[in-house]
């Protein structure tokens, strides 16, 4: 097991270099292959209306003349070493792990993706729990009650879930309850550090928001598995020993049926961890989402660049606690 | 006798889309304490349901049921979901066909035998392990106590349904029923589970069922044989009877139909023609008449009126028109000369034949 994950790991490090090269490749050579030259890439990273001087000296201290070789070079060594930026008369040294350097907002990448992880990261762990535990509730109530007026109230509104667009549920939810009936009036992200009360509260809203597109397609995976477990020989056999049905149905029904929602769960979490674009864009929290999307807006290519990387990031290593996690849960996995 | 099983006019019948269907139609059977009991027929013809329908697995299905079933003097078809759960692997057990998916793949054997003991007893984990461990070594599991935490996966056949078996015992029930418990293991290995099975059900002084096709199976083991078809009784009584001088046309077929290492080489099986009623559409009168190749010496009367189960000898019951002489005729002068080796139970092709 420690091998697998050491193994793992070190597949990791080579998966991340794999997507920088990718991400790397679309956001440097693509533009060249459209025929955009280096001048006009340095263009993008100078403000409006730049002198040509200006610019030349951006290109050069990029590196864009550089071959592009030596720019993925730079790149990759930026992230272990660190790297100097020299744009215009100030120095700037971006430490280690540097992502690049954001000319536009005069910061390296790093630390304001840092500081945009804690919205994203409550955001997703509080939603995810939310839908994990409503999500498989309604998904085995259903499977047990298949056909009554229950299952297809739920799966109607399941429907409905994996449908509506957040954009639409959240700005009804904001509708309803914060300017309505404003249960939840101010909406501001509060650091959980600072008030965990406050934290809690301004969050309800968007999390119930995301975890209702997310629980309803858990609902309908957690059926669907029920389902199917229920009719395996092996809870004829728990039954034929006497169980009790209320033990049948979670220890050995649901216990069985939960191995591919782990699967997903932590794939869409690894996911989510890079920014919940269209839930934070609603109720304008400031994490990972809504930093990426004014990052495409404003054309910045070192910030695209590092919420690209820090989402595969999370992928990865969701996966990789996902594969640890089977072979605790399935004593026929091992590694 | 004072019977431990008693099985009255039961009838298990599921309402479908496209009818109803009669899989168990109006059985009755007795079976007394520490007897081995064999139901034969082929597939579909009510075995399965009925043990199960014993078992109450049928709670919370469609399944409609009626009549009696008694257990030790108790009438299960009445009795509350929850008092039969108190029964069901305490003092009715059974073992199911295919052992890897019968067994959790989660757990380990040793958690799944404990599972099924402390259900019924108030142990402690300690107590309720050595006692798994105890009973994977009654069923002849090579250290045992180590191999307990191992998973069902790491099992051959053979071994996981020596753990079913371990499983079915650990409450010593009265009544242990085995559905095919042979059917999906190697053939070499048959013989060993069917000796096991006999020894213990003997050892723990348990009533068997076994549910089977294969007529072998029933010649080793048991001491009583109810042959079904669709759904009821054709022919009951001991296996000694059965076997000598069976007297129902169906189980002519079935031992018509068996290979046999005491016959000669290449030479044919004699099918039983046709296949099975739909139990949606069962046959009027005689559900066997159109597969019968004696319905003619009725006199039409196979065809009009459902056979009842009567008396062909003391305790040998079989559902047939045919006169009672008729038949030990046809047994005697058609049926037994072609069948070599007739007049004695056929040979366990599972067991000493082969090993």
């Amino acid at each position: 097991m420690i091998t697998f994950i050491v193994r793992r790991l070190i597949v990791t490090v080579f998966l991340l270099l794999v997507v920088s090269l990718i991400t790397f490749a679309i956001f440097f050579l693509v533009p060249r292959l459209a025929g955009q030259t280096s001048y006009e890439l340095a263009s993008q990273y100078v403000g409006r209306n730049p002198s040509p001087a200006a610019v030349h000296a951006i290109e050069a201290k990029l590196g864009f003349d550089q071959p592009l070789i030596v720019q993925y070079g730079r790149f990759v060594r930026g992230i272990v070493m660190g790297a100097h930026y020299d744009a215009g008369p100030n120095k700037t040294y971006c430490p280690p792990p540097c992502f690049g350097y954001s000319f536009r907002n005069q910061q390296p990448v790093w630390p304001m993706l840092m500081s945009n992880v804690p919205v994203t990261a409550s955001l997703a762990f509080g939603a995810a729990v939310l839908w994990l535990v409503a999500g498989t509730a309604i998904g085995v109530l259903s499977a047990l009650r298949r056909g009554t007026v229950f299952d297809r109230a739920a799966m109607g509104v399941a429907l409905a879930g994996v449908s509506l667009p957040i954009f639409f549920t959240g700005l009804i939810a904001l509708q309803l309850f914060s300017y309505r009936w404003p249960v939840f009036p101010d909406l501001r992200f509060v650091p959980l550090t600072e008030n965990p009360l406050a934290w809690a509260r301004n969050l309800v809203l968007p999390w119930t928001t995301l975890a209702f597109l997310y629980a309803a397609l858990y609902a309908r995976l957690t059926r669907a598995g029920m389902l199917e477990t229920m009719g395996e020989d092996y809870i004829r056999t728990a039954r034929a020993k006497g169980v009790p049905e209320r033990k049948v149905i979670v220890k050995h029904g649901l216990r069985a049926a939960l191995t591919p929602i782990i699967t997903i769960f932590g794939m869409d979490l690894g996911l989510l961890l890079g920014g919940a674009v269209l839930t934070e864009f609603t109720f304008s929290l400031h994490g990972l989402g809504l930093f990426t999307i004014l990052a495409i807006g404003n054309n910045d290519l070192p910030e695209i660049l590092g919420v690209v990387m820090l989402t595969a990031f999370f992928v990865v290593i969701a996966n990789l606690i996902v594969d640890v996690l089977y072979a605790v849960v399935d004593p026929r996995v091992r590694y | 006798m004072a019977e431990l099983l008693e099985v009255r006019d039961l009838r298990i019948h599921f309402p479908t889309e496209d009818g109803l269907v009669r899989a168990v139609d109006g059985l009755s059977f007795g079976l007394g304490g520490g007897r081995t009991l064999g139901i034969v027929g082929e597939s579909g013809s009510g075995k399965s349901v009925t043990s199960l329908g014993i078992l109450g697995l049928h709670e919370g299905t469609s399944a409609r049921i009626s009549g009696e079933i008694w257990l030790d003097g108790e009438d299960l078809v009445r009795a509350a979901p929850e008092r039969i759960r108190d029964l069901r692997g305490n003092k009715v057990a059974m073992i199911f066909q295919d052992p890897l998916s019968s067994l959790h793949p989660y757990y380990s054997v040793g958690d799944q035998v404990i599972e099924a003991y402390r259900i019924h007893n108030r142990v402690g984990k300690k107590a309720a392990r050595a006692h798994a461990i105890e009973m994977l070594d009654r069923v002849g599991i090579p250290q045992a106590a180590a191999r307990a935490d191992d998973y069902p996966h790491q099992f051959s056949g053979g071994m996981r349904q020596r753990v079913m078996i371990a499983m079915a015992l650990s409450c010593d029930p009265k009544l242990l029923i085995a559905d095919e418990p042979t059917t999906a293991l190697d053939v070499t290995v048959q013989a060993q589970i069917l000796d096991l099975i006999a020894d213990l059900a003997a050892e723990f002084g348990s009533a068997v069922i076994i549910i089977t096709h294969d007529l072998g199976v029933v010649a080793e083991l048991a001491d009583d044989v109810l042959v079904m078809y669709a759904g009821k009784a054709v022919e009951y009584g001991t296996a000694e009877d059965v076997f000598t001088h069976p007297a129902h046309p169906y189980t002519w077929g079935l031992l018509g139909s068996m290979p046999r290492l005491d016959r000669e080489r290449g030479e044919r099986l004699i099918p039983i023609k046709g296949t099975p009623p739909s139990l949606i559409n069962v046959p009027p009168g005689c559900s066997f008449r159109p597969r019968c190749r004696y319905a003619d010496l009725t006199g039409g009367r196979s065809a009009a009126e459902v056979p009842t189960l009567r008396e062909t000898g003391p305790g040998h019951l079989s559902a047939c028109h045919l006169a009672a002489i008729q038949r030990r005729r046809i047994w005697a002068e058609e049926i037994s000369p072609r069948l070599e080796g007739a007049g004695q139970a056929p040979q366990a092709h599972a067991g000493e034949g082969i090993i």
